[in-house]
């Protein structure tokens, strides 16, 4: 009976603490910074700290909850998020399938939902429940153009693929062989590996013996080395390009001499110091200082999407509170409408125009060509 | 398919193969002794693959840490056996030995200049710090259910592996490492080109499997955790500890999969994660075996491999599944040739 009575009091007390902060705007975070994805979550988890304190004179709390990779996870602390801590805008989950999951729910609610993931899926093509999802990488087609323009004016003919067996490798050779066919591109060769495989010998001979100009590699990660070092050690002379998933230190370390020379697209902030100055370069090497001050490395490219959709958060809050209070669903609809509004935003990963039709909008600026020289990443010129 | 590939293919599948049968042998060898499938042999070989990464490139591994923990709660057991069972000098100098070892490894590991210290001697450290996880894992976790049902120490196996998977990139972090080879010459074998670390691979599990043999033929321990296996009961009335078989056979499982990690790390990406899938192949094989058969059991292991080489080659798409459907006409056809013998349900 005593224990009833000193719970009702402390809901009580809490309900009663809740409306004095209320004034506050509350984002929830999710990131999958333990499980098989935890790499991209790492760096997107060390990032929260550093996303804007306060927007439009109130306070941002951030609430920040791990799925541990799982899908299902995400689905539950989303509703956690939403029912139980009333967020106004949700950042997150990490992984692309998490992403998919969870979008009804964030569709339901009215909240809208700030998505870090590589695939274009969660905002293409439009739909009434994909009206509430906002995504803050760049999309496959605009990075794959980029590569394929590049092919383009080498004069390559042929073009093989090694992709992972899972969504960012599928939707990479979707892109590409269409993008391919408009260039005069042959595809030769398609290839499919896991990335916890431990050999690659089969599908890098397979592609040997089409023997095109040039191969592409769409893998997430330091999964993205694997394919490229056996291409090397069985005497494939032909460039080797890599999509922006290959963009992480790591991919540097673990390949050594045998990545020398690829060619990718992807966030500037792999060649920092080699960019023209831009609004985007100020921001990036800001937040990496930041991180770098905090953790002693240099962030991932993925912990700078998580900046990225403070950082529009931070410019749409001020519109939107306007039309109502933190906590209201007058207040997530007009976030919404005002994220929906961002025009030429500035950030870490290029410059951000959101249309009603494009919940990523980026452009060229959101790209930049790079290689490997020395070890270490090179603005290609 | 020409012939070179069909060789390149060989010996990317052999090389698979080998390390394959090593772990089928350490899991058959570990499920005869205590009847436990160790579903977290595919840790240790990613543990061992990431400490010699780490080792490599000069960091003092977190590993050590968790050595130390785990052997503090060990001899905090023992001392609390120690004052129960009144004293006696042998078990306290035993429990001095290990914390003794525990604390020289942490010396060790914070002093020496690990990317500069020879190879060899990497390997020996690497395998310093992990083989005695091994008997103190089975001492925390199995040996106080040693008893128990087949079903629950599975559990508790798959319960064990979770966690190490977990400490797992605790430790290392979520991205893959490799290591430098053991040596850069390659061989040519007419116009194939043979990798070394291809053939350290092989010789190096060829070599383990003639150890193993000659320990369970020759050596009184091998015969007794022989005994153990064939019957655990009669064993023990001859006066074999199960205490001892169980840490003794940890202790060669862990050093196994620790090896088999250092082998194939130069030649491959190894993720914190990566190691189930791997053990996952070995037991294919040990299932092969029927659970019973070594020889049988190292041979379906290098199938597995071989397999696995040449659809990866044909159906990438398909790799595993085309491994793991393998495994169903096995079972079947073991479940009707086998005559069913429950012998130990009767506790």
């Amino acid at each position: 009976m005593l224990l009833k009575k000193s719970l009702s009091a402390l809901l009580l007390g809490s309900a009663l603490t809740a409306t004095a902060a209320q004034a506050e705007v509350k984002i929830g975070v999710v990131t999958s910074s333990t499980g098989p994805i935890a790499m991209v979550g790492t760096s997107q988890k060390n990032s929260i700290p550093l996303l804007p304190a306060s927007a439009g004179g109130e306070t941002i709390r951030y609430i920040s909850l791990d799925d541990s990779s799982d899908p299902t996870e995400s689905v539950k602390a989303f509703k956690k998020l939403i029912d139980e801590e009333h967020v106004d805008a949700i950042i997150g989950p990490s992984g692309s399938a998490n992403a998919m999951g969870v979008i009804q729910f964030a569709a339901e609610s009215g909240t809208p939902m700030l998505a870090p993931v590589g695939s274009a899926a969660v905002v293409l093509p439009m739909t009434e429940q994909k009206k509430w999802v906002f995504k803050t990488t760049q999309n496959d087609d605009l990075i794959a153009k980029a590569l394929v323009d590049d092919m383009a004016a080498k004069g390559i003919k042929t073009l093989g693929l090694i992709g992972t067996a899972d969504p960012y490798g599928e939707n990479w050779s979707l892109v590409v062989a269409k993008l391919c066919a408009a260039a005069g591109i042959k595809l030769t060769a398609v290839e499919r590996f896991q990335r916890q495989d431990t050999s690659i010998t089969g599908q890098s001979l397979k592609v040997l013996m089409a023997n095109p100009d040039a191969v592409l590699i769409a893998a997430p990660g330091s999964s993205s080395v694997l394919p490229q070092t056996t291409l090397k050690d069985q005497g494939y002379q032909g460039q080797i390009y890599q999509t922006h998933g290959a963009a992480l230190d790591p991919f540097l370390k673990l390949g050594g001499k045998a990545v020398e020379g690829t060619i990718l697209a992807a966030s500037l902030m792999l060649v920092i110091d080699e960019v023209a100055d831009s609004p985007s370069k100020t921001i990036a090497a800001d937040y990496m200082q930041r991180y770098n001050d905090k953790y002693g490395e240099n962030p991932a490219t993925f912990g700078a999407n998580v900046y990225d959709a403070g950082l529009l958060l931070e410019n749409a809050i001020p519109a939107a509170l306007e039309k109502g209070t933190p906590g209201s669903a007058e207040f997530r609809n007009a976030l919404r409408d005002a994220l929906e509004q961002t025009n030429e935003l500035a950030a870490t990963q290029g410059v951000y125009s959101m249309t009603p039709e494009d919940h990523s909008g980026f452009d060229e600026r959101g790209r930049e060509m790079i290689t490997v020289q020395d070890g270490s990443w090179k603005l290609l010129k | 398919m020409n012939f070179q590939i069909a060789v390149l293919l060989g010996q990317d599948g052999v090389t698979n193969g080998a390390i394959y049968a090593l772990l089928a042998l350490s899991i058959l060898l570990v499920f005869t002794v205590t009847r436990i499938l160790l579903i977290p042999l595919g840790e240790f070989v990613t543990y061992g693959a990431l400490t010699m990464a780490a080792i490599q490139s000069g960091e003092p591994t977190a590993l050590v840490w968790l050595l130390l923990a785990l052997m503090l709660i060990d001899c905090a057991l023992d001392l609390r056996l120690l004052v129960q069972n009144g004293f006696s000098a042998h078990r306290a100098r035993w429990i001095g030995l290990k914390l003794g070892y525990a604390v020289l490894m942490c010396v060790l590991i914070q002093t020496l200049p690990l990317a500069d210290i020879p190879m060899f001697a990497q390997v020996l450290l690497t395998l310093g710090l992990l083989v005695p996880l091994g008997p103190i894992i089975y001492r925390l976790f199995f040996q106080p259910i040693a008893s128990a049902s087949s079903l629950v120490l599975m559990i508790v196996s798959i319960a064990v592996h979770v966690a190490m998977v977990g400490i797992g990139l605790l430790l290392f972090g979520p991205e893959g490492a490799r290591t430098q080879p053991f040596s850069d010459t390659g061989f040519s074998l007419g116009p194939v080109m043979l990798k070394s670390q291809t053939l350290w691979v092989i010789l190096v599990s060829v070599a383990l499997i003639v150890m193993l043999f000659i320990a369970f033929e020759r050596t009184l321990y091998g015969k007794a955790l022989r005994a153990t296996a064939v019957n655990r009961m009669g064993a023990r009335l001859m006066g074999i500890s199960p205490v001892f078989a169980g840490k003794a056979t940890f202790a060669m499982a862990t050093f196994i999969g620790a090896m088999s990690g250092i082998l194939i790390a130069p030649i491959t990406t190894l993720y914190f994660d990566s190691g189930f899938i791997i053990s996952l192949k070995g037991f294919v094989g040990a299932i092969i075996g029927g659970l019973v058969s070594y020889p049988l059991a190292a041979a379906g292991a290098v199938v597995v491999g071989l397999i696995e080489a040449f659809s990866m080659f044909w159906a990438s798409s398909y790799k595993e599944i085309i491994v793991f459907t393998l495994i169903i006409p096995f079972l079947l056809w073991r479940s009707l040739t086998s005559h069913h013998v429950e012998e130990d349900e009767e506790e």
